[in-house]
């Protein structure tokens, strides 16, 4: 047969063969079929190594509790138990090398997220000792009159 | 001298009757069997989250989003919290203003577009909260639509997204019936709750389940009979989110009415 016939065919053999190695280079190794099947497992292994390794930023109260056990007891036997260490410290992270302070939130939307009064009678929320920000002391932070590791005991006075 | 016949059926007999004894040896352990009973695999995570218990507070929503560097003044996240204010006329209110990330500052629902409706305390019939968050479910919609195999679910039941990989078409974004995924604003591929992977695989709990107050959050293991989670999801009245999508969510609620969607 002609040359003219079978030269449109070895362009798309070598169309064909440069699919095949770009796509050799481009996909990863161990692409393939996880442990789900190929509808739900399709998927880059090493992947799921990436984000175990997603760095912790919350280390929790058992964290904070080595260094200041004094400060964990104290909520610890207060009304206020339940509530973590970073909820108002903010995240640890690999304190006390960085960040070496933490910042403290202070601020009066911080008490109001659980103490705004909603009367929710259908929710714990309506359980929850509350005021409203706005007529009661506003000029104040929450802290001035009471304090948060124990809520019985008195503020900080100015 | 013996057959071909007989010295084939003799040793068929022998290896048989070795066979008996080396089975009897095994014993039935009823929690192997429980935990096998389904396929073999020995973690798959739940959630379990008691609307009962939840008062709006939102820390789970600002831990979230710092534990997993989603931006913080994105009006984005992974998890969010609902409230439903149900009327003596029988109308249902809905917001969640930033997803609840400063928790509830008023007593007026955010109807969008800066608009707020005022409800008069008499006039409430139930009012409470919802916290939302992806279900992990286990036919995920969203894993089928991806066309390039960026996401998919581990084999603890966790359904992940691959940075690297993900083209950002956004199939399943608009798949997931629960909306719970969203484009990430730095990296700019789909992103959405993973049950803390970093945190439950070193043993850790979730970063909104340590951060709530109220316990009306938590993380288990469906496969450990143990596992106080699964106490309760075995023994108590929990529901699940739009069930008839056939999505099988494995986020379970305590307290879940018809109102909540």
């Amino acid at each position: 047969m002609k040359n003219h016939v079978w030269r449109p065919l070895y362009v798309v053999l070598l169309v064909i063969a440069a699919v095949l190695v770009t796509r050799k280079i481009l996909v990863p190794a161990d692409f393939g079929i996880g442990s789900r099947g190929y509808m739900y497992g399709w998927h880059r292994p090493s992947n799921e190594q990436e984000w175990k390794e997603v760095s912790v930023k919350y280390r929790t109260a058992e964290y904070c509790k080595q260094c200041h056990p004094e400060k964990y007891n104290e909520i610890k036997q207060s009304p206020h138990a339940n509530i973590n260490c970073e909820n108002c410290h903010g995240p640890a992270l690999n304190h006390p090398d960085d960040p070496k302070v933490l910042t403290v939130d202070r601020r009066r939307e911080l008490c109001a997220r659980c103490h705004f009064r909603l009367e929710y009678p259908t929710s714990g929320r309506g359980k929850i000792r509350g005021i409203n920000p706005k007529t009661h002391h506003p000029e104040l932070e929450c802290v001035t009159c009471h304090w948060p590791h124990d809520p019985r005991k008195e503020g900080h006075k100015i | 001298m013996i057959s071909r016949r007989s010295f084939c059926k003799k040793s068929l007999l022998i290896a048989g009757g070795l066979a008996i004894p080396f089975s009897s040896l095994e014993l039935f352990d009823p929690r192997r069997l429980e935990a096998e009973k389904n396929d073999g695999k020995k973690v798959r995570w739940v959630f379990l989250v008691d609307t009962n218990k939840c008062v709006g507070c939102g820390f789970c929503v600002k831990a979230c989003k710092t534990e997993n560097e989603v931006p913080y003044d994105a009006n984005v996240t992974r998890t969010w919290v609902e409230r439903y204010v149900v009327t003596k006329d029988g109308k249902t209110h809905i917001d969640s203003p930033k997803g609840a990330r400063d928790g509830f500052e008023t007593t007026a629902i955010d109807i969008g577009e800066g608009k707020f409706e005022e409800i008069r305390n008499e006039d409430i019939d139930k009012a409470f909260f919802v916290p939302k968050l992806c279900n992990q479910c286990d036919n995920p919609p969203c894993v089928q639509v991806c066309p390039v195999g960026a996401t998919y679910q581990t084999e603890d039941g966790v359904v992940l997204v691959d940075r690297k990989w993900c083209i950002g078409c956004g199939y399943c974004v608009m798949g997931c019936p629960y909306g719970v995924r969203f484009f990430h604003p730095v990296y700019h591929v789909a992103e959405k709750c993973n049950f803390c992977y970093h945190r439950i695989s070193k043993g850790m709990k979730t970063a909104c389940v340590d951060a709530c107050a109220f316990g009306a959050r938590r993380i288990g293991n469906i496969k450990d009979p143990d596992d106080p989670v699964t106490k309760i999801i075995m023994t108590e009245r929990v529901n699940v989110l739009k069930e008839e999508y056939g999505t099988k969510p494995q986020v379970f609620y305590l307290g879940l009415t018809k109102e909540v969607r």
